[in-house]
């Protein structure tokens, strides 16, 4: 057996060494176009779950690679003249070329024949090649693996310190351009990595894309004087780069096989990339001695093996991606709710796991949240809004559609407000007209699904909403108005607190707002009128349940929805109930746990309006980290029905009554 | 499959309808050596009395809406009440071009049956009733499941480990619950099985899934060929919330129903 390893970084060398000790007998040469001592980037980082690994894996370097480690526990966050600590999070770091030195010194030993400045233009002939040769990998190249690759996050640049970081540090800072944020720890007992990093409309607004190498340092390095204490950046290439998302359909194509970044990239900001390509290494070993060096079925192995994982991570890298380039948004939070806002950004750190890392965080932070020192999670903070008294954030109880009139009704079994009543205390009174949504059948055998000798259906444009849908006719507006205001005042009469106004998934108000189901080209007119008018005579929280994106590439985008939000809000609403999609029958949803919850942040820390969302959640550790990092004011949850007791079965029933006997 | 005999597929359905099973379930593919699955479910709707009769799933895109509507109800009556139609997409384009039927605008063709049949539109024209026909959806894409919330009773995964299946009843849950039906879907899940001859099985799998490209691997790699890894996919998929899961061989061997039998105990 020949193995020839196209790159020499971690995931290759790694990988000769994994390979030579399963088997000294096969011939494992790995090809390098740069020097044995080029680097680039300087410290890279780990988590304490990657080192178990290592450990397993091969105990020799895994020792001297920890004993040059730089280790700490604590993240650190500078925003706004403070800094917040959070501790419980471990995390080690080695200067890259250290590692490197490492992992070559003991491919060596190992007999791994190493050659460094080869450029490969040509696949290798061997029984196995491996491309582990980065981001920009040639292998991949070579054959079709079904490669994606995507820009996703900020511009940043790679820099090194000589000021040692005591904590992994996230630095914020503003300017008159926008905000800059940096990404820093230490990796040895000299130098840090330091990266920054900003929105690409920032990087243009401060003159950064027409700097030089040099020049865009030095403006670095003032930026960040306050955190450098005065201390120098140092270059080694450093550009400002685009991070590109890489994914590919298939890791293997008959003897050739991809590992690393190769394979898959992970957002630079949450220190993963390192981590998954030495895994990647660890897997495919182990699948090719499991396999005993049958290469098909050991690379089936370790895709299967890797791939859910690796799919997690760039998933959670993306929302960490995403939240820095959208960090402007959140400089209205105040710190505390800014670093749990940060600490939770990727979904992989919850207000419960956060809670057994550091207790003392979370009780910072609900003592902040609750205003009081002990205070219980947030989600159990009472909130107030125009004299309403809420006593949690997840307790309000939506009565459902009720209609302002039958003719505004979905299906026959539809409540109708002149006949409804409140259920008891704390009710979200829903209120909506059907449009062309009206007339169908009772969902319990589906929706949309129009009655035989059902009633007309009005709209503002003559389109029916899905198949074997009824044509509407023109709404009469006036009648509307009417009926929603009548709707009101029985509403304030009945003592609800909060009234929500439907305009989303496509009723009536709702196809006011949407290109695809309003040719009219002041679409918020109708909606805004109604909106102000039901604000004058209703005294109490007024909400609004939108469809902030139509999820169809001819809708209202997320940028509308939050435009539209804003313009709500101007006009009188409070509360923006969170929705998204059903405007029209055939668009592209995105269902998953939490799927609303992205969309609440964005309007509630964009168009800076509270919120109430919903989307799946099943858990108060769901609520308590949504409401806390200020995704949301309120949350509604589709707590399933838990069972943990069962019947013992009467045969074992039997048996005791007889010893019993 | 290559190899199963009408003769076989029947004493299958009896000797399962006889057993301790649920449901008997078949596949969907035109241009392959297998068996029309509704013709089949009609054959096994006379030999059967008790078990439900499934299509797991059955390319609806491929029939004419209302032609399709008539074979589910036929098979729904003759079998009194036992049918339950799962429908999809389907991903072959040689299905589609032997059928002569465009492969684009599937989807919407679809949305379009599953309304007609839930939605009983033409239902006093073209019969046999349609009530209580129960309907699966299958698909992957977030348009597949808002169709299986819309106008299905729920969703027909497509196989794989639990943890695959456990993340598909999550987004079947949550479009159900968006779309405000009340209640839950029925979630049914799908694995393969070569107890007897793996290497057989194996063959099959690669042959019948080699449009995929390199994902048959995967799909090979997930045959289950022990006793083990049959109980151990069950209770995975138990606990995912799995209501029903359908099993199919890969060896066209009626001793493989007793091993199964067996596997099960």
């Amino acid at each position: 057996m020949n193995i020839e390893i196209v790159g020499a970084g971690p995931a290759g060398l790694y990988l000769a060494i994994l390979l030579k000790k399963l088997d000294r007998g096969v011939d494992v040469r790995v090809l390098e176009r740069n020097a044995p001592d080029a680097t680039f980037g300087f410290g890279v980082v780990f988590s304490e779950e990657t080192l178990g690994a290592l450990r397993d894996a091969d105990p020799e370097t895994h020792l001297e690679i920890t004993d040059t480690f730089a280790r700490w526990d604590r993240i650190d966050i500078r925003y706004r003249g403070r800094e917040l600590s959070s501790r419980g999070h471990s995390f080690s770091a080695i200067a890259r070329g250290r590692l490197l030195e490492i992992l070559q010194q003991r491919c060596r030993e190992l007999g791994v024949t190493l050659e460094f400045g080869v450029e490969v233009e040509e696949l290798p002939e061997a029984d196995l090649v491996v491309g582990a040769d980065g981001a920009n990998s040639l292998v991949r190249r070579h054959r079709d693996f079904g490669t994606k690759v995507r820009t996703e996050g900020s511009k940043y640049v790679w820099f090194g310190t000589d000021h040692v970081f005591d904590a992994f540090t996230f630095a914020f800072r503003e300017t008159e351009h926008g905000l800059f944020n940096a990404h820093a720890y230490p990796y040895d007992e000299r130098m840090s990595t330091f990266i920054v990093e900003c929105p690409e409309t920032v990087w243009r607004a401060s003159g950064l894309d027409e700097m030089d190498e040099q020049e865009s340092l030095t403006f670095c390095e003032q930026l960040f004087a306050n955190e450098l204490r005065g201390r120098e950046l140092f270059s080694n290439r450093s550009l400002w780069l685009d991070f590109p998302k890489i994914t590919n359909q298939t890791w293997h194509d008959g003897n050739v096989v991809l590992l690393g970044d190769a394979v898959h990239t992970a957002h630079f900001s949450i220190g993963s990339g390192t981590k998954l390509a030495m895994d990647d290494s660890i897997a495919l070993a182990a699948a090719l001695a499991r396999r005993r060096w049958d290469l098909s079925a050991a690379f089936v192995d370790y895709e299967l093996d890797r791939a859910p994982y690796v799919e997690r991570t760039q998933e959670a890298a993306s929302e960490s991606a995403a939240y820095f380039g959208r960090i402007a948004s959140y400089s209205h939070l105040e710190p505390i709710q800014f670093s749990f806002n940060l600490l939770t950004r990727s979904g992989r750190i919850t207000h419960a796991t956060l809670g057994v890392r550091d207790p003392q965080f979370t009780r910072a932070l609900d003592a902040w949240f609750g205003g009081r020192p002990v205070s219980p999670p947030p989600a159990f903070a009472p909130f107030a809004l125009r004299g309403v008294e809420l006593p949690n954030r997840f307790g309000l109880v939506p009565s459902g559609f009720v209609a302002v009139s039958e003719e505004g009704r979905v299906t026959p079994e539809t409540p109708v407000i002149e006949t409804w009543e409140p259920s008891g205390e704390h009710v979200l009174l829903q209120l909506g007209h059907a449009g062309r949504r009206g007339a169908t059948r009772p969902r319990e055998a589906g929706i949309d699904l129009l009655l035989a000798d059902g009633w007309p259906v009005v709209a503002p444009a003559p389109k029916a909403y899905g198949p074997f849908g009824a044509v509407p006719g023109r709404s009469d507006e006036k009648e509307v108005r009417e009926q929603f205001l009548a709707a009101a005042r029985r509403a304030a009469a009945l003592g609800v607190d909060v009234l929500e106004l439907d305009m989303a998934h496509g009723y009536l108000l709702g196809s006011y707002l949407s290109p695809l189901t309003n040719d009219e080209d002041d679409r918020l007119r109708f909606p805004l009128s109604l909106l102000e008018a039901v604000r004058q005579l209703w005294p109490r929280v007024l909400a609004v349940r939108l469809s902030v994106t139509d999820w169809h590439p001819r809708g209202n985008t997320v940028d509308d929805g939050i435009a539209i939000a804003r313009a709500l809000a101007e006009h009188g609403c409070d509360l923006i109930h969170v929705e998204a999609g059903q405007t029209v029958h055939d668009d592209r949803p995105e269902y998953r746990r939490g799927f609303l919850t992205a969309l609440s942040d964005r309007v509630r820390n964009e168009a800076r309006i509270p919120t109430i969302v919903g989307g799946y959640l099943t858990t108060l550790d769901e609520a308590n980290t949504i409401v806390g990092a200020g995704r949301a004011d309120l949350v509604l949850l589709d707590v399933p029905e838990t069972q943990i007791e069962r019947p013992i079965r009467s045969s074992n029933t039997v048996l005791l009554g007889e010893v019993g006997a | 499959m290559p190899g199963a005999t009408g003769e076989l597929l029947l004493d299958w359905a009896r000797r399962a309808d006889a057993g301790p099973f649920s449901s008997v379930a078949v596949l969907d593919r035109v241009v392959y050596d297998s068996y029309e699955p509704f013709a089949t479910l009609a054959g096994a709707a006379a030999a059967t009395s008790r078990i439900r009769l499934a299509t797991m799933i059955a390319i609806g895109p491929l029939r004419s809406t209302a032609l399709l509507a008539k074979q589910a109800a036929s098979v729904h009556g003759l079998s009194g009440g036992r049918l339950t139609l799962g429908l999809a997409v389907g991903a072959r384009t040689e299905d589609f071009d032997a059928a002569g039927v465009e492969h684009k605008g599937r989807g919407k063709r679809l949305g379009e049956q599953l309304a007609y049949i839930r939605g009983n539109v033409d239902g006093d024209r073209v019969g046999p009733s349609r009530d209580g026909i129960e309907i699966l959806v299958g698909g992957s894409s977030g348009q597949a499941y808002a169709r299986m919330a819309r106008y299905a009773d729920g969703y027909a995964h497509n196989g794989g480990p639990p943890r695959a299946f456990a993340a598909a009843a999550a987004r079947s849950l949550a479009a159900w619950s968006d779309l405000g039906r009340p209640g839950k879907p029925q979630l049914w899940g799908q694995g393969y099985f070569a107890l007897g001859d793996a290497a057989r099985g194996e063959a099959y799998l690669r042959d019948y899934y080699g449009f995929t490209g390199p994902f048959v691997e995967k799909i090979a790699a997930g045959n289950l060929t022990s006793a083990r890894a049959v109980r151990d996919l069950v209770r995975g998929y138990e606990e995912a919330g799995c209501d029903e899961l359908v099993l199919f061989p890969t060896v066209a061997d009626i001793d493989e129903l007793e091993r199964l039998q067996e596997a099960l105990a």
